[in-house]
């Protein structure tokens, strides 16, 4: 286990490190830079700020100096919120996103798994036809129009939560973000759970299953769930930088201050060093998650772990 | 954007079902294809509503008192009114709201085709390319394939934002050129099968160049994968679409597209809602409509019972 | 009370297709005895595994099952099924065709087996376990203990099957229903798994049922088969009999299509024709359009099982010797 678990990571690391090397040399091969503005500075100045940031240098050169920081966990100097650092604006902003994008991938991913799984047990009852309805809505309308009118609604109409915003440890505030993050997500698991469901409850083994006797309730939650897990958690891969486009709009609606806010800044404001912090952020957080998918994938096949 | 209307797991079911047919032809609508896809209601009601958007959209215009940009200073932020001839309500700016949404609709069918386009011939060409040639030159081409997969997509769109900024049409030949993967997986595949048949055997002992063989004789044969492609491909740059344009990346004032309608319209929504509802509506039922026709078009184009 | 522990009257299953109803099994009667071992017999889609399904109450959403199936004095048909897992699994245990399939893959091995005795013995897990490991031991399972740690996949089909007897057999039923339990498996495990058979229901005292098409099985282990031809049971008896006088021509055509080692010269003779879809069965006796005995009456009138005495019974109207004259 520890050794499949070891390579996954050494496999995972070079894609890190190629997306941001393409980002690099895309954003340097970029016509315009985060010191053009409409009142251009002084040439003296602006070439001591080119000195500064090491964009005096030759582009390959410059490429060695960042990845050299890189490798020392410094992650430069942001070029547009001058007195900070980007790993100072990161550490700001990682937290809240962090909490955000959990929250909502557990909390989406079970739902979505349950509604899934009734869904299945249902076919073709009214359960069914209500989830599948629920389910389509979450998988067309775009999320960032759900989280419009969700706002509209409870956090203007009904005013049962807060519109937007954030205030530290309220929970209040999460509620909105997470649900319009976990509607899609939900419901694409949900979708692929009803379909793997369906399949697993008529194998040949939970018919076996039930010829012993066990009782609905057992054949489902150890029979049936584990084998009908599998293409859900293959797809969790894939649903997590998913999830991550979406707190990047989620962010946006609500006002709420993550790392999402900031990546969108910062390509707006061409702060090579932020966007380049933020990608290898989400790089780091995507491949972390991947490896506890695989790890959990191999507890669910058995087959695999001997690959 | 990866699982975003599902179109993976769907042309991956399609193309493995064409691959282990005796004679696997992605082929074009059939008599038979064509009849189901009538039998199917949800698709061609669908279609309708497709139609009646796409004429909105593009023949709508002429019929319209006020231009998009147009501003009426008589009625700033007016709900609905039908004398004045705003039959959606004006917006912030006194522009006539039905005439923006019009060519926001427009602005977001063009954007998807041009993005469409661009990945559906780049994906057939390095598929057909890497099938063909097979061996090593597949393997690495595919590699690559598989490594831009685990990018996170909308970065890079992001980052694209960035270099094509203010230019609408490049931007969109940017995301279309990140797109194309999913189709270059399946035109390989297709590919693979395509070369052993009969017909590419003759032509190559009739001495035809490589070239000639990929795009006279293997391209056409594609037809089926790509028209499932592109009506799937085609909602799913549309959500890019107003995604980055809700985000304020998109396209800019005084042109506008869906998402930038929504995006103006969901923080007035309290005062103004009819800003954000039409082109809300617009939006939801042109989405729903290309899912479902897109699906009707794999039912009818499925090979299994052929 | 009757010494039968299992009595099936009157036994019908119907699937619902969209929008027509396709009868698998019609109106079957038999009764079982403790201890003793009942063959049936019939070509695929004859209704025989639908029929044991339906008793076991699985089968697919779109089935149902009518009849009594008395176990006892309990009906098992139209039971609930959380009152129908009070019996299944303990008092009657079923065997599935293919072993591959029919283990569940994310699963040890001991967990399959152990739950069966938590669920009907009311054992605690460990014990539960020491008495799976001992019955994988009885149906000759090497090395039982490590065996139970592992997963169907990494075991041979042969032993995927015998985990599956052990399994059905953890509470000592008092049946045991096999479905063609060795048509998937190489010719030498079958005789090998014939024998467990054979050996450990007579050590339990299991009443077996094997369906099976295959005749060379019943001969093997049966004391008395049925024949089973379009949903319906055609002929009755002991296995004995039935070999070696058959009354119906279907249980002939069926022996004749059978290889025999003792009778190389002899060539084979099979059964004209296809089974009949359930859909479609032809008017009067459904075996009609294959039979080479088959009259008039037979074209119009379904003939009736009727007795015969010792325990037989057939559903034909010809009455001459069958023997003299050759099958189609």
């Amino acid at each position: 286990m520890l050794r499949y678990a070891t390579r996954r990571v050494l496999s995972a690391l070079p894609i890190a490190f190629i997306a941001v090397t393409v980002c690099f040399f895309i954003l340097r091969a970029a016509p315009g830079g985060p010191f053009d503005s409409d009142r251009p500075l002084p040439p003296e100045v602006l070439a001591n700020v080119r000195a500064y940031y090491n964009l005096d240098q030759p582009l390959f050169m410059q490429y060695l100096l960042y990845i050299g920081g890189v490798l020392r966990g410094d992650l430069g100097p942001s070029m547009s919120s001058y007195d900070f650092s980007v790993s100072e604006l990161m550490a700001i902003g990682m937290p809240f996103s962090l909490q955000l994008g959990l929250t909502a991938f557990v909390i989406a991913t079970t739902i979505g798994v349950l509604t899934g799984m009734i869904a299945a047990v249902y076919k073709n009852k009214w359960p069914d036809y209500l989830l599948v309805l629920v389910v389509m809505i979450g998988v067309i309308v775009p999320n960032f129009l759900i989280g419009a009118l969700l706002q509209l609604w409870f956090g203007v109409y009904l005013r049962w939560l807060p519109a937007g915003g954030w205030v530290p440890g309220s929970w209040a505030h999460l509620v909105l973000p997470v649900a319009v993050l976990s509607w899609a997500h939900a419901a694409r698991i949900s979708r692929l759970m009803r379909g793997s469901m369906i399949e697993t409850l008529g194998t040949n083994y939970v018919r076996t299953a039930r010829s012993k006797g066990l009782g609905e309730r057992m054949v489902l939650a150890r029979h049936a769930i584990k084998p009908a897990l599998i293409p859900v958690v293959s797809y969790l891969g894939p649903g997590l930088s998913y999830l991550l486009t979406g707190s990047l709009v989620v962010e946006q609606i609500f006002g709420l201050p993550g790392i999402g806010r900031y990546f969108i800044q910062a390509a707006l404001n061409r702060d090579y060093g932020m966007v380049l912090g933020t990608t290898l952020f989400y790089m780091l957080l995507i491949i972390a998650l991947n490896l506890i998918v695989d790890l959990v994938y191999a507890w669910l096949d058995p087959k695999v772990r001997y690959r | 954007m990866a699982g975003l209307t599902q179109k993976d797991e769907v042309l991956t079911r399609y193309a493995e079902k064409l691959s282990t047919l005796k004679a696997p032809k992605g082929r074009s609508l059939t008599d038979d294809a064509i009849r189901r896809m009538l039998a199917n209601k949800a698709a061609m009601v669908s279609l309708f509503v497709l139609a009646a958007i796409v004429l909105f959209a593009f023949v709508g215009p002429y019929f319209v008192p006020w231009g998009y940009s147009e501003v009426d200073w008589a009625s700033i932020r007016k709900p609905p009114d039908f004398e004045a001839g705003h039959f959606f309500g004006t917006d912030h700016n006194g522009r006539d709201l039905l005439a923006r949404t019009m060519f926001g609709t427009q602005m977001s069918l063009i954007v998807a085709l041009v993005a469409t386009t661009v990945s559906v011939v780049i994906g057939i060409a390095y598929g057909a390319i890497a099938g063909y040639f097979g061996g090593r030159v597949d393997a690495v081409m595919m590699r690559i394939v598989d490594m831009l997969y685990a990018l996170p997509y909308i970065l890079f769109v992001i980052i694209l934002v960035v270099i094509f900024g203010r230019n609408p049409i490049l931007l969109f030949v940017g995301i279309g050129a990140i797109e194309w993967l999913t189709m270059a997986r399946i035109v390989r595949g297709q590919t693979l099968t395509l070369k052993e048949k009969e017909f590419v055997e003759a032509a190559r002992a009739g001495g035809a160049k490589p070239w000639t063989i990929i795009f006279r004789h293997i391209v056409p044969n594609l037809t089926g994968p790509v028209v499932i492609y592109a009506t799937l491909t085609i909602p799913e740059i549309i959500i890019v679409e107003s995604f980055l344009s809700y985000l304020g990346l998109g396209i800019q004032e005084p042109q506008t597209s869906l998402g930038t309608l929504i995006s103006t319209g969901a923080p007035v929504a309290e005062v103004t809602p009819w800003m954000l509802i039409y082109p809300g509506i617009i939006l939801v039922s042109l989405l729903f409509c290309l899912t479902y026709v897109g699906d009707g078009l794999r039912d009818a184009l499925d090979p299994k019972d052929r | 009370m009757s010494d039968y522990v299992l009595s099936i009257q009157d036994l019908s299953v119907t699937f619902a297709l969209h929008d027509t109803e396709v009868q698998a099994v019609r109106e079957m009667n038999f009764d079982l005895r403790a201890g003793e071992t009942l063959a049936v017999v019939g070509e695929s889609g004859s209704g025989k595994s639908q029929a044991f399904l339906g008793i076991m109450g699985l089968l697919a959403k779109n089935g149902r099952a009518t009849g009594k199936a008395m176990l006892g004095d309990v009906n098992l048909l139209g039971m609930a099924p959380s009152r129908l897992d009070a019996y299944r699994g303990k008092d009657i245990a079923m065997i599935f065709q293919d072993p591959m399939t029919s283990l569940n893959p994310s699963l040890k091995v001991k967990t399959q087996l152990s739950e069966v005795l938590v669920k009907h013995r009311g054992f605690d897990t460990r014990k539960a376990e020491m008495t799976t490991i001992e019955m994988l031991e009885r149906v000759g399972i090497p090395e039982p203990a490590k065996r139970a740690n592992a997963y169907p996949h990494e075991m041979s089909g042969g032993m995927r099957q015998r985990v599956m007897i052990a399994m059905a057999l953890l509470c000592q039923p008092k049946i045991l229903i096999a479905d063609e339990p060795t048509t998937a498996l190489d010719v030498t495990v079958q005789a090998q798994m014939l024998d467990l058979f054979k050996t450990l229901t007579e050590d339990f005292g299991t009443s077996l049922v094997m369906i099976t098409h295959d005749l060379g099985v019943v001969a093997g282990v049966a004391d008395r088969m049925m024949v089973m031809y379009g949903g319906r049971a055609v002929e009755k008896g002991k296995v004995d009999d039935l070999f070696y006088d058959p009354r119906h021509p279907y249980t002939l055509g069926l022996l004749h299509s059978t290889p025999h080692i003792a009778h190389r010269a002899a060539r084979l003779d099979p059964i004209q024709g296809l089974p009949p879809s359930l859909e479609h069965l032809p008017k009067g006796c459904s075996f009609n359009p294959r039979c080479a005995f088959c009259f008039d009456r037979c074209l119009e009138e379904r003939p009736p099982l009727t007795p015969l005495g010792d325990e037989r019974e057939k559903a034909c109207f010809f009455e001459g010797p069958l023997q003299s004259k050759k099958v189609a």
